[in-house]
């Protein structure tokens, strides 16, 4: 069986994350090696899975730490009576 | 530690807490989209864990219940507030579509080093915010965090099929709005170094 482009398109995310059935991962793998256009959509998201995960995305605003700390020391010591 | 904490070494709490702050505070932001609320959210959460800790039965790991806690203070406040006018938390779009990605040509890799500027930082941060709710916070919980599959499932009262059908268009989604974008901004830099 020979899969479309739309086709290949669902399967993106089980190829990364390594969960398509062998049979699939197969078809899915000849597609990517004819066709540039399927193969810029899974470069290009995988691309983007790395740098989405790079802690400097979403970094801790300035002085988040000391401020929850202290507002948990204060209920700490609350609950301490 | 937990037991020690409940026997009286509250201070320990500290410890328990602080490898999560990151994971609360990002989680809390993906709902609340502003660092204030996200903070305030975040900071309420590890209140409430410290409260509820004698609830805390260890059947989930400690991450996966203080990541709950968070799910509904940060659900709870967007009830209260109606903070999302036009999205409701509790839409379900598992529906039976196809999300298109964006078509190139070819991909030339772009390094992580690209995230020292804050330019980058802010268009991936606005891409993912931009997201409906319920991509927003299986991706964030999958790819961000990167838990597992059947941890996100547990943690969004979900089934594991769902979290499949939803990853996988939140990240077609976000490559359908960043590739281009990514792109552009690779080629302008390259004419102007």
């Amino acid at each position: 069986m020979i899969l479309e482009c739309k086709h290949v398109w669902e399967y993106v995310s089980g190829y990364l994350d390594g969960s398509l059935p062998a049979d699939t991962l197969r078809m899915v793998q000849e597609h990517l090696d004819h066709c540039e256009i399927c193969s810029a959509v899974l470069d290009s998201t995988r691309n983007i899975l790395i740098l989405t995960a790079d802690e400097r995305v979403f970094e801790l605003p300035l002085g988040f730490s000391d401020r929850l700390h202290a507002r948990l020391d204060e209920e700490l010591m609350k609950a301490a009576g | 530690m937990i037991a020690a904490i409940l026997g009286g070494e509250s201070s320990l709490f500290h410890d328990l807490v602080r490898p999560y702050e990151r994971t609360v505070y990002v989680m809390a932001l993906s709902f609340m989209r502003n660092g204030a609320d996200a903070e305030d959210v975040a900071q309420e959460a590890f209140l409430q864990a410290f409260r509820k800790l004698d609830t805390f039965r260890g059947e989930a790991k400690f991450g996966t219940w203080l990541i709950s806690i968070t799910l509904n203070e940060a659900r709870g406040r967007i009830r209260r507030s109606k903070i999302l006018k036009t999205e409701s938390i509790d839409d379900s779009q598992d529906g039976d579509y196809t999300v298109s990605p964006a078509l190139l040509r070819d991909w030339k890799e772009i390094p992580s080093e690209c995230l020292e500027r804050k330019e980058m930082q802010h268009l991936l941060e606005t891409a993912i915010g931009d997201l409906p709710l319920i991509y927003r916070e299986i991706f964030i919980l999958r790819d961000v965090e990167e838990m597992s599959v059947a941890e996100a499932a547990e943690m969004l009262a979900i089934s594991v099929a769902s979290v499949k059908v939803r990853l996988h268009r939140a990240r077609m989604m976000l490559q359908s709005s960043l590739a281009p974008k990514l792109k552009q901004m690779k080629s302008k830099r390259r004419r102007f170094p």
